[in-house]
């Protein structure tokens, strides 16, 4: 299911990538970070969500990077480059994430910045969108979010341009690690 | 039809930009539709949702009771209404209970339904669309002119123009650029909004949560990022079952853009948090405007089963040439046009539904299985019911019920056509076919019609016997035609026998709304055809053969006529129209066709009602492969040529560009012979080459096959 997801996400211009171990996947993200110029001045901050990744590794890495964040505002949610946060699944059949995003940070995070970095159990790949219905019960969560590749629009002249009011790259990160044998 | 109405169709039509936008768009729809669709079961996914949605539409007051319970449960506030002007004051009424001076709207089509912006705004409340659509046509001041694409009339220049007083700032026309200044300039905007408005794509009953689907995201920001969310959502949104959401979001957005998801879909159950640890103040509106109404109309109970995709208009050939605006403000095209009969009135309606000209494109590609051409018929009948016919056209139903009369003038017609006729073709006609000349020639009504030349044929004597049904065409205008199919049936040994009491088959009728004559010409063709003991009866015409197999029955039911219904069904059992007959009496051996001829290259146009209403494309196309021509595809074959009857004389200016496309796709095969089954079909694609120039051979199937019986 992997497969058909990654060939599915990148068909709608996500970025897709898989990690065995949850140090590996950090060390991915600290490079990207890098890469793309995180700093600790506003449009530059990495910003990230509170989740289970974050509690599964040594955060002592990370610390050492000016510009990343952990305390969720609107206000860094706006003056971030980067959002950080974990989606649950993955949805082979179309290439989508989806959340439980009743915590109003973890829709901040994937909203606002320019970049959405989505670390994703590996485990968490569902075959389509029947199967995630089957598991969430909506009376115990408020806001469920699915995302599907980066925020897009084709309304000036049909010609399809990415990132108009949510994030222009969308970067999956699969950690196996983080439970899985998909 | 108004001079108004008129006006907006010549400045829809002479305008380059919507015309091409559109027509770029709906040929790149089609084939992304169906890649999108690739491995489902189309049919029986749609049979699903036209199930799941009928039966909430009879249940609207179980599921929004339902529905407010659970919501109410989750922490929300429902306000249930039927009437769109307390809508209206009951947002406000929000509004100022809680000081609230900047809205930000994501994209609803309810909103629009009931003008709900100019009202906030002479309230004094700012209100931003975030849609780039719609915030596009907001600052044009201008109103949707499609459902799902709501700027697809304007270029990027008249986009950089807006956009540029905005900034104050000269763009230049890249699009990527344009998205971004809107990207920045509506950011603070959301930032500031004390309220958000939304629509909704779905609403379920059994756990109160609404579905918004857009790829932008700005409904995520409409709905994170105000203290305040209000979705307005037509009850016709709600459906029972959580589970059912799959069902509708595997088609809505395969047939609304052709892609498999949305980037974004959020399922809201509730309130939410707000960012300093507040609840959503959350305010769900299910709004009635006349949808119970239409849920107890037998007839048009089936429009609820609409998910707003628009594939409707996606797909017609008439909105690629005309747009939205035409067909007024809010809901447009096929299903636009029978929603604002409702929800606005039907008086509304009167000039929009005669746009269409029942070609059946959408019927086929409608997720939620509305038959919105027979449905658009039911609007006239309604109106010629209501309003009565113009004068001109009663004078006209009134000689076509006669059937003396009728043909007494078309006999007329053809010596008083005499002195204008120019090689088969004459310029113009007497009486009501005046004014069909424009960019199309007209055949010469034959000398002697097909009733009068049958009497001439000597047949041999055969065991079956089928009775054919000539249609006003070949009768008289295209007799060889109906000689044709004699001598191909009698090869096959069956006799032909032409009931000459037969008349017009009532098709013009009841696609003008005049369901009385269309039923005093049914009744009259079935006391015909019916007279003696047939095994078929056969057409050359497929409007005919619909309106002989289909058509005679539903307008019955349709008057609450029952009596002839069961003569109707006889009939409707022994109909066939020629290729298919054709074709069975191929694979039966009992016609054959000369082997080994080798007869060049050819082109097929599939007529609407044989290729959507009678399912039938394959039979003609393997005959005359098999009689030796060699099949060259053209560009949107089953494309309607524009003739539509008595289309393309109220709508010449409509009728007139598709036939143009339908020549150009027909010369682009460099085939020199193009075949069709329709000689309506016929009358307009050889006419329309006649007045062009261009030597192409137009022929019915019948006559190509006559010529290659073995």
């Amino acid at each position: 299911m992997y497969q058909q997801f990654k060939v599915k996400a990148e068909g709608v211009s996500a970025e897709v990538y898989r990690f065995i171990t949850n140090d590996a996947a950090l060390g991915f993200i600290i490079q990207f970070l890098q890469k793309e110029g995180v700093a600790d001045e506003p449009q530059k901050f990495a910003l990230w969500a509170d989740c289970p990744f974050l509690e599964m590794v040594d955060r002592q890495p990370l610390e050492k990077i000016d510009g990343v964040k952990f305390n969720v505002t609107r206000e860094l949610s706006v003056a971030s480059r980067f959002g950080i946060s974990q989606m649950e699944w993955a949805l082979a059949d179309t290439g989508s994430l989806a959340q439980k995003s009743t915590g109003i940070a973890q829709r901040l995070v994937s909203s606002l910045p320019i970049i959405h970095i989505a670390l994703v159990p590996t485990s968490g790949i569902l075959p389509d969108m029947p199967s995630l219905l089957a598991k969430v019960n909506p009376k115990e969560c408020a806001y469920l979010a699915m995302i599907t590749g980066p925020s897009r629009t084709a309304d000036i002249e049909r010609v399809l341009t990415i990132g108009v009011h949510g994030p222009e790259r969308l970067v999956i990160v699969f950690v196996d690690e983080l439970g899985g044998d998909n | 039809m108004g001079t108004e109405f008129k006006d907006s169709i010549h400045r829809a039509v002479n305008n380059a930009n919507l015309t091409g936008a559109l027509g770029k768009f709906s040929e790149a729809y089609k084939v992304n539709r169906a890649k999108a669709y690739e491995g489902i079961d189309f049919e029986e996914l749609r049979g699903r949702i036209a199930e799941l949605k009928s039966d909430a539409a009879f249940r609207f007051d179980e599921l929004s009771e339902l529905f407010t319970r659970n919501a109410e449960a989750a922490g929300a506030t429902v306000f249930r209404t039927s009437d769109p002007a307390k809508v209206r004051e009951y947002i406000l009424k929000v509004a100022r209970d809680n000081n609230v001076k900047t809205v930000v709207k994501s994209k609803s089509m309810a909103t629009e339904e009931i003008h709900l912006n100019p009202y906030l705004e002479n309230a004094g409340i700012q209100v931003g669309e975030t849609d780039l659509g719609e915030w596009i046509i907001q600052l044009a001041g201008q109103t949707p002119s499609h459902m799902v694409m709501p700027a697809i009339h304007m270029t990027k220049e008249e986009v950089s123009d807006l956009f540029s007083k905005e900034v104050t700032e000269r763009l230049t026309s890249d699009i990527p650029r344009l998205v971004k200044v809107a990207r920045d300039k509506l950011r603070p905007t959301f930032l500031a909004a004390d309220m958000g408005i939304s629509g909704g794509n779905i609403a379920v009953a059994e756990t109160g949560s609404i579905v918004l689907m857009t790829n932008e995201g700005n409904a995520r920001l409409v709905t994170t990022l105000p203290k305040i969310h209000i979705a307005l959502v037509g009850i016709e949104k709600l459906i029972e079952k959580f589970a059912d959401v799959a069902t509708i979001l595997k088609a809505l957005p395969r047939s609304a853009t052709a892609q498999l998801l949305t980037s974004y879909v959020s399922i809201i159950t509730g309130a939410t948090p707000n960012d300093d640890g507040s609840k959503k103040n959350m305010h769900i509106i299910l709004m009635d405007n006349r949808r119970s109404e239409m849920a107890a109309d037998p007839k048009f109970k089936q429009a609820l089963q609409c998910i707003r995709c628009a594939s409707c208009l996606n797909v017609c050939p008439i909105f690629r040439l005309v747009g939205g605006h035409v067909f007024g403000k809010v809901y447009t095209g096929g299903i636009g046009t029978i929603l604002t009969a409702w929800f606005d009135e039907l008086k509304k309606s009167e000039d929009i539904q005669g746009l269409c000209i029942q070609c059946g494109a959408c019927k086929d590609v409608c997720p939620g299985k509305i038959d919105i051409p027979d449905l658009i018929m039911e609007i006239r009948r309604r109106l010629v019911e209501e309003e009565g016919m113009p004068l001109i056209q009663k004078a006209i139903y009134s000689v076509v019920n006669n059937r003396h009369l009728f043909h007494g003038m078309l006999r007329a017609a053809s010596i008083a056509g005499k002195p204008l006729v120019s090689g088969t073709f004459i310029r113009h006609l007497p009486l009501f076919l005046a004014d069909l000349t424009d960019g199309r020639s007209l055949p010469a009504i034959a000398d002697k019609p097909f009733r009068d030349r049958f009497k001439e044929i000597r047949q041999p004597v055969c065991k079956e016997k089928a009775a054919f049904y000539a249609g006003c065409l070949i009768d008289f205008a295209y007799p060889e035609m109906g000689e044709a199919l004699i001598r191909v049936l009698n090869k096959a040994g069956i006799e032909v026998i032409f009931p000459l009491k037969q008349t017009c088959c009532g098709a013009p009728a009841r696609y003008s709304g005049a369901y009385e004559t269309a039923a005093g010409n049914a009744i009259d063709n079935i006391n015909a055809l019916l007279a003696e003991q047939v095994d078929y009866v056969v057409s050359a015409c497929p409007t005919c053969t619909v309106a002989l197999d289909h058509e005679f029955i539903s307008t019955f039911e349709s008057l609450g006529q029952t009596e002839f219904i069961p003569k109707a069904r006889i009939l409707s059992e022994k109909t066939m129209d020629f290729s298919t007959l054709v074709k069975k009496l191929v694979d039966e051996g009992r016609l054959s066709l000369k082997e080994g001829q080798v007869l060049g290259a050819i082109t097929y146009h599939d007529s609407c009602h044989l290729k959507r209403t009678l399912k039938v494309a394959e039979q003609p196309r393997e005959l005359l492969q098999k009689a030796g021509y060699e099949l060259k595809e053209m560009f949107e074959c089953d494309i309607c040529c524009g003739m539509g009857g008595s289309y393309s004389m109220k709508l010449p200016e409509i009728s007139g560009p598709i036939l143009k496309r339908k020549l150009h796709n027909i010369k682009e095969t460099g085939a020199p012979l193009v075949a069709m089954d329709c000689p309506g079909c016929v009358l307009q694609i050889r006419g329309g080459f006649d007045k062009d120039g261009t030597d192409v051979q137009v022929r019915h199937t019948v006559e190509l096959l006559a010529e290659q019986l073995q």
